[in-house]
C-alpha cells in the first residue's frame, strides 16, 4: 500500500525529567485501520496517544498525520479528536452543547452546529437526551456522548484512551462491537489504547504491544498471538506456558531439566530461549501409552470452566497449564493421575528475552 | 465511651446484635444528632452570647425611640429610624459604600484570579510558598498594616519617591478614595484568592485537555470551561470580599481620612457623637440583611467553597 499513512511516527521519544516514557518508537497507522496500543500500565501507550493528540509534545522524533508534520502543533490545530478515559464531558453543559462544542469552536454557526450535533447524538442512539447533563447519565451513555462529541468534528483519526475501562463487562462487550461497527461505517482510523489484551485481540486490525516505553511488536491479532516476537509478548497476550531451554538445532530445544523437545527456531545453537506453549495447543495423554515425545508429569489441579477443563500438570521443575475441550466421551482426568504432555511441532513458538 | 457504645449510641442493648430495625436506626440517628449537638455546644453558646443576643438588641433598638438626652426609650415603638433611610444624605452614604464595595470586589477578582490559577499549575513547593505569601499579612495586626499603608502612600513616602524618580511627579494618594480602595483590596485579597484557588484546583484537568482537543484555543477554553467551572469560587470569594468591604470602618478611616462618609463610619457616628441609637441600629440591620441575603443566595445556588 503506497497511500499516505494516517499516522506516521518515527523515532519518537518522550522524556519527563529523567524518566523515559516513550523510547524511540517507530509506528505507522494506515488510514481506516482499527489500531490498538496494548501494554501494562506505565508502558508508554497513553503517552504515545497523547503525543498524537498534541496533549504532549515529543522530546525527539517526527510525528506526521497524513503526511503533515504535527510534532509541536497544539491540539486544537490537529485533525484528530480524542475520547478520554474518564470521558471528560463538560459537567456544566448539556449533552447537545457538549457535542456541539467542537463545531462551535471551529467556527460553525450555532444552528448548523446544533443540527449536526443532534444527528451525531442520534447516531450513537441517544436521541431525546439532548438536554440532560452528563451527571444524569449512566457510564455507558456518557461514553456515547464522548464518542459523539469527538466524531461530530469528522476527525481524520479518532484517538481513544481506554474508552471502555470504566464500563462493566456486559456493557463493555456490547460497546466493543458497536465501536468496531462505527469504525467500519465511518472508514477512519481508530487508535485505541488498552491494557486489556482480549479487547485488543477482538477489536483491532493491528496491535502494537508496548512495555517500558518500547515498542515490542506490531502485527495482526493472529501474528501477535501465534508468533509473539519475544517472551514478554508471549506472556502478555493470552495465557501461555513458557518452558526455558537452549536451542540444540533448528528443530530441537533442550529444556531446563535436560528433556529434548521438538520446536522449530532460527536461533543459533546454544541460544537461551523459551518454548511458548499455549494451554489449548498442549495435549495430555495417559503416561506410558507409547507416546515418547511427551514430558512426564502428574495432574495437580482440575478446573472445570464449562466448555473445557484446565489442568495444571506438575513437572519436575515447573507447572504447565493444559486446556482440554469438553468432548462427549472424554474421560475426565483427576488430580494425581500420571500423564504425559505432548504437542505438535508447529503448535509452539520459540521466543527469546 | 467505648467503641461499641459509640457505634450503637443509646439504642436498646438487645438490638445491638439483632438486625437493624427501622426503630433502631431512628434511635441511632437521634443519638448521633445528640452527640453532634453536644460537640457543637461551645460554638453555639459563643454565637448566642456574642452574636445573636447583641444582634437581637440592635434589632429591638432600631424600633425604639431616642430620648432627648440621647438615651433609649423602650416604649413608643416606631419605624422612624427606617424612614430616615430614605433621606438623601443616607442614600448617598449607602450608594457610595455599595460602589466602593463593588469596586473593591472587582479589583480583588481581577488580581486574585490569575494568581489563584497560577497556584494550581506550579509545583507543590512553589504553591506552598505562594500560599504562605498570601497568609503572611494575617500575622500582623490589621491596624498596623493600615498604618503601614498610610506611610507608603503619603506624600514624600516610598510610592511618591518612586513616581518622582521615574518622572511622573509627586503623588499624594493618602486620604483619597483610591487609597481606600488600595487598602481594602490589600486587606481582603486573601479571602478572594483562597476560595478561587480551591475551586480552580478542583477542575478536572482532562476537561481543559478535552476543550483544547475540541479546537478551543486558550482564551476560549478559559471562557467556556475554566471560568464557568470556577464560578462557585468566584461567588464565594466575591461574597467574602464584598460583605466586609461594605461595612468597612477602619481602612476608610485611616487611609481615607474620613473625608467621604461611608456606611461603617456613619453607623459609628450614630452610636457615638450623634447618640442616635435607633438610627444607628436601623442602619446596622440594613447592612446585616444585605449580607445575610448575599450569603443565603450563595448557599441556595449550591456553593460549597466558603
Amino acid at each position: 500500500m503506497t497511500a499516505t499513512p494516517a499516522v506516521e511516527i518515527r523515532g519518537i521519544t518522550k522524556r519527563f525529567d529523567d524518566v523515559v516514557a516513550v523510547d524511540a518508537i517507530d509506528m505507522q497507522i494506515a488510514n481506516g485501520e482499527f489500531f490498538a496500543m496494548l501494554g501494562p500500565s506505565g508502558c508508554g501507550k497513553t503517552t504515545t496517544l497523547r503525543m498524537i493528540a498534541g496533549l504532549e509534545f515529543p522530546t525527539e522524533g517526527s510525528l506526521k498525520i497524513f503526511g503533515d508534520e504535527v510534532g509541536t502543533l497544539p491540539p486544537h490545530k490537529r485533525p484528530v479528536n480524542t475520547v478520554f478515559q474518564s470521558y471528560a464531558l463538560f459537567p456544566h453543559m448539556n449533552v447537545l452543547d457538549n457535542v456541539a462544542f467542537g463545531l462551535r469552536m471551529n467556527g460553525v454557526d450555532r444552528t448548523t452546529a446544533r443540527r449536526r450535533a443532534s444527528e451525531m447524538i442520534a447516531l450513537v442512539r441517544l436521541s431525546g437526551m439532548e438536554n440532560r447533563r452528563p451527571a444524569q447519565m449512566s457510564g455507558g451513555q456518557q461514553q456515547r456522548v464522548a464518542l459523539a462529541r469527538a466524531l461530530v468534528n469528522e476527525p481524520k483519526v479518532l484517538l481513544l484512551d481506554e474508552p471502555l475501562g470504566a464500563l462493566d463487562l456486559k456493557l463493555r462487550q456490547d460497546m466493543q462491537l458497536e465501536l468496531k461497527e462505527l469504525q467500519r461505517r465511518l472508514g477512519i482510523s481508530f487508535v485505541f489504547v488498552t491494557h486489556d489484551q482480549e479487547e485488543a485481540l477482538t477489536m483491532s486490525d493491528r496491535i502494537a504491544v508496548m512495555n517500558d516505553g518500547r515498542l515490542l511488536q506490531v502485527g495482526t491479532p493472529e501474528e501477535i498471538y501465534e508468533r509473539p516476537a519475544n517472551r514478554f509478548v508471549a506472556d502478555f497476550i493470552g495465557t501461555t506456558n513458557l518452558l526455558d531451554g537452549t536451542v540444540v538445532d533448528g528443530s530441537t530445544v533442550c529444556l531446563a531439566n535436560g528433556t529434548r523437545v521438538a520446536a522449530r527456531s532460527e536461533h543459533p545453537a546454544g541460544t537461551m530461549v523459551a518454548v511458548c506453549l499455549r494451554p489449548e495447543r498442549a495435549r495430555v495423554v495417559t503416561a506410558g501409552d507409547g507416546t515418547e515425545s511427551g514430558i512426564g508429569g502428574v495432574i495437580d489441579t482440575v478446573t472445570y470452566v464449562g466448555n473445557a477443563r484446565v489442568y495444571t500438570v506438575r513437572l519436575d521443575w515447573m507447572q504447565l497449564r493444559v486446556r482440554e475441550e469438553n468432548r462427549p466421551g472424554a474421560a475426565p482426568r483427576e488430580s494425581g493421575d500420571p500423564v504425559s504432555v505432548t504437542w505438535d511441532m508447529n503448535a509452539v513458538t520459540v521466543v527469546t528475552e | 465511651m467505648s467503641v461499641s457504645e459509640i457505634a450503637t449510641g443509646d439504642a436498646d442493648e438487645q438490638h445491638t446484635v439483632a438486625a437493624a430495625t427501622p426503630a433502631f436506626e431512628a434511635a441511632a440517628a437521634r443519638a448521633a444528632a445528640r452527640r453532634g449537638l453536644f460537640m457543637a455546644l461551645p460554638a453555639y453558646v459563643y454565637l448566642v452570647i456574642f452574636f445573636a443576643a447583641p444582634f437581637a438588641i440592635v434589632v429591638i433598638y432600631s424600633f425604639a425611640t431616642r430620648t432627648r438626652t440621647g438615651g433609649i426609650s423602650l416604649s413608643g415603638w416606631n419605624l422612624d429610624s427606617y424612614q430616615r433611610l430614605g433621606e438623601q444624605i443616607v442614600r448617598d452614604v449607602l450608594w457610595r459604600s455599595l460602589g466602593l464595595a463593588i469596586l473593591t470586589t472587582l479589583i480583588c477578582l481581577l488580581v486574585a484570579y490569575p494568581f489563584a490559577y497560577y497556584m494550581t499549575i506550579v509545583s507543590t513547593t512553589a504553591r506552598n510558598v505562594m500560599l504562605v505569601m498570601v497568609m503572611i499579612p494575617f500575622w500582623t495586626n490589621f491596624l498596623v498594616r493600615n498604618y503601614a499603608w498610610r506611610l507608603l502612600l503619603s506624600s514624600g513616602g516610598p510610592l511618591s519617591s518612586v513616581t518622582e524618580a521615574i518622572g511622573l511627579g509627586e503623588t499624594d494618594l493618602l486620604f483619597t478614595k483610591t487609597a481606600v480602595v488600595i487598602g481594602l483590596v490589600y486587606s481582603f485579597l486573601p479571602f478572594m484568592i483562597l476560595p478561587l484557588y480551591a475551586s480552580i484546583e478542583r477542575i478536572d484537568h482532562s476537561l481543559i485537555e478535552a476543550s483544547r482537543d475540541l479546537y478551543a484555543n486558550g482564551a476560549q477554553t478559559f471562557r467556556r470551561v475554566v471560568l464557568p467551572l470556577s464560578m462557585p469560587g468566584v461567588i464565594a470569594g466575591s461574597i467574602l470580599v464584598f460583605v466586609p468591604s461594605l461595612g468597612a470602618y477602619v481602612t476608610p478611616d485611616i487611609l481615607g481620612g474620613g473625608k467621604e462618609v461611608l456606611l461603617g463610619s456613619y453607623i459609628v457616628t450614630q452610636f457615638g457623637t450623634a447618640r442616635n441609637f435607633p438610627f444607628g441600629a436601623s442602619l446596622s440591620v440594613v447592612l446585616m440583611v444585605v449580607m445575610l441575603t448575599a450569603t443565603v443566595a450563595y448557599f441556595r445556588q449550591g456553593g460549597r467553597n466558603l
